[in-house]
């Protein structure tokens, strides 16, 4: 089992390693096309800005490698919103993998906080990766301050200022808003199960 | 809906934990990975880590902790304690810390606050405050509470939050380790003069506490340290009290 987490210098990927290296797997980080793919299973990450990391997408070439991957793709936080189609932080142009729009949480009473920061529940799951019948309740952790719209690949919802995109899913592509390296056992699970999905794709 | 926060606080000092010595079921109860992961298994929403080793001269010591705790733990947890510059921050939050605390020296020198929102995004970053109440305004303390300053606390915490702080943690060394209580005006007048979350520190004794600084304060989050480490509140307790109190909690 292949696992490359894309390191294109966006945001911090050792708890990404950590949470895999948890579950048994030695992950490798990489930015080189062809060993990204030859991976079995691919992660996305990213933290920080959306258009400098798109910035970044571009001049390494990665922006017209990641949406030609045929293996399983999990997009984590920013990476995940940089597989839609558009996003408002910065105003640029996303992969495109998702044709859904990436909006900012305009609050709409002043006791809420943006970012959305901390454990929110899921909802309205219908995931190959996120377990929505455990009994135990689909609690993850969020730290965004920009949303990806409800659209017709919302595999999980969630709710803060309004109901949102927790998780996307389309072919080979999966999206996790929030981070399952830190959503305790739960995320855990999240991970086990993608990573399972790519046995299938060997 | 998102859930309100409890977040235990562990001081580490040359990499052993101290305080948390009641803890029958840990082999080792010095140690910070251990200690936090119990807390993790209990239902801790968060962890925050000072690092108050006296001498700075090894600085290393706050990034080797980040290291093994990231190793271990798969809930978000900061580190905080002596950071002065980027690269500090950078080592530690690159080790696996999901975000760094500031304190003094954002006082001495406010523009590390742009420097670390700038280099690691306004997530990464949390400003701590500890004020003290002085009548008719909030006085800013820093060195631990040691050395006043010329800030008072509203106008401290909207100059961070401008400056990029993700999350303010604001403690009220009149309440902290009074168990009396939060300073609740005093935390709800800080979340009204920002827009980030803000966690209450300071004063929790009791399980009513929490109840009453989550339904009577805008803070997303409560931080404790004794009455954790004691034993005198047990998380899990805590949780379903406040979900029997109409709380919105994480289990």
């Amino acid at each position: 089992m292949k696992v490359v987490i894309i390191d294109y210098g966006a945001g911090n990927i050792t708890s990404v390693k950590n949470a895999l290296q948890r579950i048994g797997l030695d992950p490798s980080l990489s930015a080189d096309a062809e060993e990204i793919r030859k991976a079995d299973s691919v992660i996305f990450p990213g933290v920080g800005q959306a258009s400098a990391a798109m910035e970044k997408l571009r001049s390494t070439g990665l922006d017209t490698l990641v949406p030609d991957l045929r293996q399983p793709v999990l997009g984590v936080c920013l990476g995940m919103q940089l597989m839609c189609a558009h996003t408002e932080e910065g105003d640029v142009h996303g992969l495109g993998i998702f044709p859904a729009k990436v909006k900012r949480f305009i609050p709409t009473a002043s006791s809420e906080r943006v970012p959305h920061m901390g454990w929110n529940k899921l909802d309205h799951i219908r995931s190959r990766i996120i377990p929505g019948d455990t009994g135990e309740a689909a609690f993850t952790y969020f730290v965004h301050s920009y949303y990806a719209e409800l659209s017709p690949w919302t595999s999980a919802q969630s709710a803060f200022i309004l109901p949102f995109s927790a998780a996307l899913e389309k072919d080979n592509f999966y999206g996790v808003q929030f981070h399952p390296e830190k959503s305790g056992s739960y995320g855990q699970k999240i991970l086990e199960n993608f990573i399972e999905l790519s046995k299938a794709y060997q | 809906m998102l859930t309100k926060r409890i977040i235990p606080c562990l001081d580490v000092k040359d990499g052993r934990t101290v305080k948390g010595i009641r803890f029958k079921n840990l082999t080792d109860a010095g140690d910070p990975v251990e200690l936090g992961a119990l807390y993790s298994r209990a239902g801790a929403d968060e962890l925050v880590y000072l690092d108050i080793t006296a001498s700075h001269e090894n600085r290393n010591t706050a990034a080797e902790l980040a290291k093994e705790v990231a190793k271990e733990l798969n809930i978000p947890f900061t580190i905080g304690g002596g950071i002065s510059d980027v690269r500090q921050a950078a080592s530690i939050l690159q080790n696996g810390a999901d975000k760094v605390t500031v304190n003094s020296a954002a006082v001495r020198n406010p523009g590390l606050i742009d420097e670390l929102a700038h280099a690691f995004g306004s997530q990464a970053v949390v400003v701590a405050i500890d004020a003290e109440d002085h009548g008719d305004h909030w006085q800013v303390y820093v060195s631990g509470g040691r050395i006043p300053t010329e800030r008072k606390l509203l106008e401290w915490a909207r100059e961070v939050t401008s400056r990029g702080a993700g999350e303010i943690l604001f403690t009220s060394m009149n309440h902290d380790g009074t168990k009396s209580g939060f300073a609740l005006e005093a935390l709800q007048q800080v979340c009204e003069s920002v827009p980030i979350p803000v966690i209450a520190s300071g004063g929790a004794g009791t399980m009513d506490h929490f109840r009453e600084v989550f339904s009577q304060t805008w803070c997303t989050g409560a931080l404790a340290a004794s009455i954790f480490h004691y034993r005198e509140i047990e998380i899990t307790d805590l949780k379903k009290y406040l979900i029997d109190h109409g709380i919105n909690m994480r289990i």
